[in-house]
Formats: C-alpha cells, sequence, structure tokens
C-alpha cells in the first residue's frame, strides 16, 4: 500500500531556493498530521545538494541521478520524478508553486492519469487520514476548500509564503540513496539563463513606495500618483497590468515577475492584490490599500484600507502629507 | 503554419464575486463574463505569428453556449476559424479532464504550434495546457513571452523568477503557455465583425465530460480569505475623510511622516 510523502526539492544554479524549505515544513507537518514518513527528492547530475538537504528531518534522502538532469528541462525532469515515484510509492507528493514547477508537474501528474492539487495554501488532515487543501482562486479573492478522490499518489503544491521556511525541522542526519533514474528524449535546449539589462531602478532601498494598479484607468493619472510619491519623498511602483500596458517601464514592477520590496510604507493605489503582486511586497512595514473593492485581497493584508475611490483619496491625501510635513 | 489557440471565458475581473447558498461557488445568475486575460495575448500572438509567416489561426473554446461571445470576438480580430466544445459542465471540470477533451477535439487538426495562456482566472490551476502537451505528445515551454517561429526550430523566451529569462529550443509542433502583457492587443475593426459572420464555428459534444474517470478534484466549501491582519478601515464610505485620517494615523501611529 502506498505510503509515505515524497518532497521536491527544487535548487537552481548550486543552491536551493527558499521556497524548497517552505515545502519541506509543508511536508514534514503533513507527515506529523498523518503519521508519515516524509521522504526528500533531489534531482540532479551528482549527489552532491542531496547530501546537504540530509541535514533536515527525513527518513531519506533520494538523489535521483542522471547527466541529463545537469540542467532543467520539463521532459528530463518528468522522466525523472516519474521514476522515483513509480519506486517510492508515496501516498502524497509536495512542491512548491513556482515557476519550474508548474512547467514539469502538470506533465508529471498527466502521467499518472491525473492533475495537481495546485498553488494551495493549507491543508486539514483528519484523524481517519483523509486530507482537505485550501487553494485560491478567482485571482485570490476566495478560498476554495478541495478534497481529491484520487489513489495514491496525491499531487500538490504549495504557495510561496504558504508555509515558513523557518519551521522546517533538522535532524540528525538523514541517509542518501542515490538513484540512477532513466530519461529518455529530451527535446528542449535551454540556453543559460539570463537578466535583463541592469535593472535602472533599485526599489528594494526604497523607505516610502506608492504603488498603483489597474484602478488608476489611464496613463494621465499617473501624474496624482507620481505628485503624492513626491510629498511622502517615495518612489513610484506598478502592478503588472500598468507596466504591461506600458504606462511604467518594467523596473517600476513589484511581485514575482518584478521586484521583491520591504519598504517602511507601502500604498496601494488600485491594486487588487493578486498573489502574484503581494508576493513582491508583503512584507512592507505599513501596507495602506485603497480600493473601491470591499472584498479586495489587497485589504487582507492591509494595516489600513480606504474602500472608494482613489481619484477622491490621492489629491486630499497629498495635501495633508504636505500639511503636516509643513 | 497552423496554430490553435485555447481560450476560456472567466468571470468578469472586475465582477463583484457573491457566494452562493452552499457554498459551493459564486452566484452566477448575475455574473458576467470576459475572456481569460492570457488567453487573450495568446491570440495576439498567434495573429501576428500568422502575419509574419502565413497560415491559419483556429480558436477553441470550451464550456456552454455564452462561450460563443469568446469565439465570435476571437473570429473579429482575426482568427480565422472556430471549434467550440459544447457542455454546460465543462466550464467545472478540472485541467485532465478538460485537457483529455481538448485532445480529442484538436488532434484531427494536426497543427503546428497550439497557443494558450499561462492560467485562468478563476479556478487557476495554471495545468490544462501543459498536460494537454502531454496527451498529444508535444513538447512545451510555460510562461512564455517571446516567440521566434522562423526557424525549422521553434526558439521561445521563458520567465523565470525574480527577473530572470531563458531561451528554448524546441521541435514543432509545440504547446506554449502565454504570458500576460507580451504584445499590446488588438481591437476587433467594423470590418473584422463584419466578417466574423461568415466564418465557420464547428461544433463538438464530448462524449462524456469526465473521461478517464476517477481523477477529480471536488471543491466542498468556497469563503472569503480570513485576513491575516486586523485592518483598520478609514473613511467609513467618504473617501476624503479618509483620506484626512490616513495622512494623522501615518504621522500618529505609523510615524511615518
Amino acid at each position: 500500500m502506498s505510503n509515505g510523502i515524497l518532497v521536491f526539492a527544487e535548487h537552481r544554479a548550486g543552491a536551493f531556493n527558499k521556497i524548497t524549505f517552505e515545502a519541506i515544513a509543508a511536508a514534514q507537518q503533513l507527515g506529523t498530521s498523518l503519521k508519515q514518513p516524509v521522504t526528500a527528492v533531489v534531482l540532479n547530475k551528482d549527489a552532491g545538494l542531496a547530501r546537504e538537504i540530509a541535514a533536515f528531518n527525513f527518513d531519506k534522502v533520494i538523489s535521483a541521478e542522471n547527466d541529463k538532469l545537469a540542467e532543467y528541462t520539463p521532459d528530463a525532469y518528468t522522466d525523472a520524478m516519474q521514476h522515483v515515484v513509480r519506486a517510492l510509492d508515496p501516498r502524497y507528493v509536495i512542491m512548491p508553486h513556482t515557476y519550474l514547477v508548474r512547467d514539469f508537474a502538470p506533465k508529471l501528474a498527466a502521467r499518472f492519469g491525473r492533475s495537481v492539487v495546485s498553488d494551495c495554501l493549507r491543508f486539514a488532515a483528519d484523524d481517519g487520514g483523509s486530507v482537505v487543501f485550501s487553494r485560491r482562486i478567482f485571482l485570490g479573492k476566495i478560498d476554495a476548500d478541495v478534497v481529491t478522490e484520487d489513489e495514491s499518489p496525491v499531487f500538490a503544491t504549495f504557495q510561496s509564503g504558504a508555509f515558513r521556511g523557518e519551521q522546517s525541522e533538522k535532524g540528525t542526519g538523514a541517509p542518501v540513496e542515490s538513484m540512477a533514474v532513466e530519461i529518455g528524449e529530451v527535446r528542449m535546449h535551454p540556453e543559460p539563463a539570463f537578466q535583463e539589462v541592469k535593472q535602472a531602478v533599485d526599489l528594494s532601498k526604497a523607505d516610502v513606495i506608492v504603488a498603483i494598479g489597474r484602478g488608476i484607468k489611464s496613463q494621465e493619472h499617473i501624474a496624482l500618483a507620481e505628485q503624492l510619491a513626491a510629498a511622502l519623498g517615495g518612489d513610484l511602483a506598478a502592478s503588472r497590468p500598468i507596466c504591461d500596458a506600458g504606462w511604467l517601464p518594467i523596473d517600476r514592477q513589484i511581485g514575482s515577475s518584478g521586484q521583491t520590496v520591504a519598504p517602511k510604507l507601502y500604498i496601494a493605489l488600485g491594486i487588487s492584490g493578486a498573489i502574484q503582486h503581494l508576493v513582491g511586497m508583503k512584507n512592507a512595514g505599513t501596507i495602506v490599500a485603497v480600493n473601491k473593492d470591499p472584498e479586495a485581497p489587497i485589504f487582507d493584508i492591509a494595516d489600513y484600507g480606504i474602500v472608494g475611490d482613489l481619484f477622491d483619496v490621492i489629491p486630499t491625501l497629498t495635501e495633508e502629507v504636505k500639511k503636516l510635513k509643513g | 503554419m497552423k496554430i490553435i489557440v485555447l481560450m476560456k471565458q472567466v468571470a468578469n475581473k472586475d465582477a463583484i464575486l457573491r457566494i452562493n447558498k452552499a457554498a459551493t461557488w459564486i452566484e452566477e445568475a448575475d455574473l458576467t463574463y470576459e475572456v481569460n486575460e492570457s488567453d487573450g495575448y495568446a491570440l495576439e500572438e498567434a495573429l501576428r505569428l500568422k502575419e509574419k509567416l502565413g497560415g491559419e489561426v483556429i480558436v477553441c473554446s470550451m464550456g456552454p453556449t455564452r462561450v460563443k461571445s469568446v469565439i465570435k470576438d476571437a473570429l473579429a480580430r482575426g482568427a480565422d476559424r472556430a471549434i467550440h466544445v459544447v457542455g454546460d459542465e465543462l466550464a467545472h471540470i478540472g485541467p485532465f479532464a478538460a485537457a483529455t477533451i481538448l485532445a480529442e477535439a484538436i488532434k484531427g487538426e494536426q497543427s503546428d504550434l497550439v497557443l494558450t495562456g499561462l492560467q485562468s482566472d478563476d479556478y487557476g490551476f495554471a495545468q490544462t495546457g501543459v498536460i494537454l502537451a502531454e496527451l498529444l505528445g508535444m513538447p512545451h515551454a510555460t510562461i512564455v513571452i517571446e516567440v521566434d517561429a522562423s526557424g525549422e526550430q521553434l526558439r521561445v523566451k521563458r520567465e523565470l523568477e525574480n527577473g530572470w529569462y531563458q531561451w528554448y529550443t524546441m521541435p514543432r509542433p509545440a504547446l506554449l503557455t502565454i504570458q500576460s502583457g507580451i504584445s499590446q492587443i488588438r481591437y476587433a475593426t467594423l470590418k473584422g465583425i463584419m466578417a466574423a459572420k461568415k466564418k465557420e464555428i464547428r461544433e463538438v459534444t464530448p462524449a462524456s465530460a469526465a473521461p478517464n474517470g476517477g481523477s477529480h478534484q471536488r471543491v466542498t466549501k468556497i469563503y472569503f480569505p480570513e485576513k491575516t491582519k486586523q485592518t483598520q478601515f478609514l473613511g467609513n464610505g467618504d473617501a476624503k475623510a479618509g483620506a484626512v485620517q490616513l495622512a494623522e494615523k501615518l504621522r500618529s501611529e505609523a510615524r511615518i511622516i
């Protein structure tokens, strides 16, 4: 009978991603709830990184090895993970919801005739061993509890920030098992990863950020937000749709595909707060949200909220700030 | 070059969502719908590739009669013909079932390229495209922001996290999931709208809404997220008063001004 939890440890350029430790915490907590052992799997050309992660509290670490795993491709990763999952027969396969996992995990699950319970926030396990996963839908506006009636294995991914990396438990040194995995033809060929020309604006050092979203409605209105930013001595930033529309350059974009910031004050104007944006700014000291929709997810993380028209708020706030600053 | 674009109809982004009485889904009765954002960019990319390289763009959408509006809009923007996979319940099936039905509906087309958005704005599974590639035996790339289809091999630029990018080369036919914002989306012209009326929409009815049985994710309950922070709401409906209070709070409580 299928047993145990397998956690996929993602790495790039020779180091584990921060979110890998969050996935480990999720898998360990699931293991504790279900009284099942947790195994980690590292795909690589050799066992170097697998030995590193053996410091965590695992039943064992599988080092799935093949020269074709030296760099990521969906074909090679899917073949390798299929091999490991078939060999271990786990009840659950837990992965971080990253761009890399999104690229191969659905293909892996399809080999087992199913899909992934993707982008989860939490789980709840009852005594009978059944698990309810909670995922966020409608761009973060609503949560859904989901049960899966799949046979083993159940594939699930957890989104960034769903668990805390520092809650992952260290152990006494898990045994590392090397597993030579078979990989068929790899059809896609990656070139080296690169960053676009050095970003002109580094928002990571900013103390105050005034960010605009779709609620700003047109490019001419951006000047209003600029005036507020100037009054506060801060920088202007935006959510993705604004940069997509070309209203502000991409180096002003906050979120998973833009910059990650942690200013003392973050003012979100007309930004609904999709997770892709929240991951880039949720660590700000004080968060202010202005939005017409009282259910906008941005309010979930805001310290101060104003439900209303941002065109009423911005000029008044700019004047008041100027007054207070004298 | 023959390109199939998969487009989904989803609830309008600005719609105020209400949860139904059974708390199993949103109230759909008075909902307005639009095309899934990234699918719109997938169509635009397909139209641009066709303009450069010639060929045909076929749009495929799945769901009840209402999805015809997505199809007609795509035809008006320049798609050549359409496939409508018809079924009332098809808006609520999981990604594996959806991909299985779509594979059946499009495999006879023998297309060079299948494009779709990177994820839907409602369920947000981000899987249907990738699973479909596997079922059709095609290589794929996700979160694509640039496509070069001029050579023998397809070359695509993928977005990674934290401002990193990577080019991948792969043979055709292939499936790509397209990131929002990779180009400016064109509007339908009056001429396009008139021309769309004559374009073919082939209707397909799948044999079963749950092919291969057994594999599904069941939503047991939906609800508004619990707040992780105690938000102080200011102004009580008066946005200007809220702004005045906010400035004061930023000075006295947050000590930022």
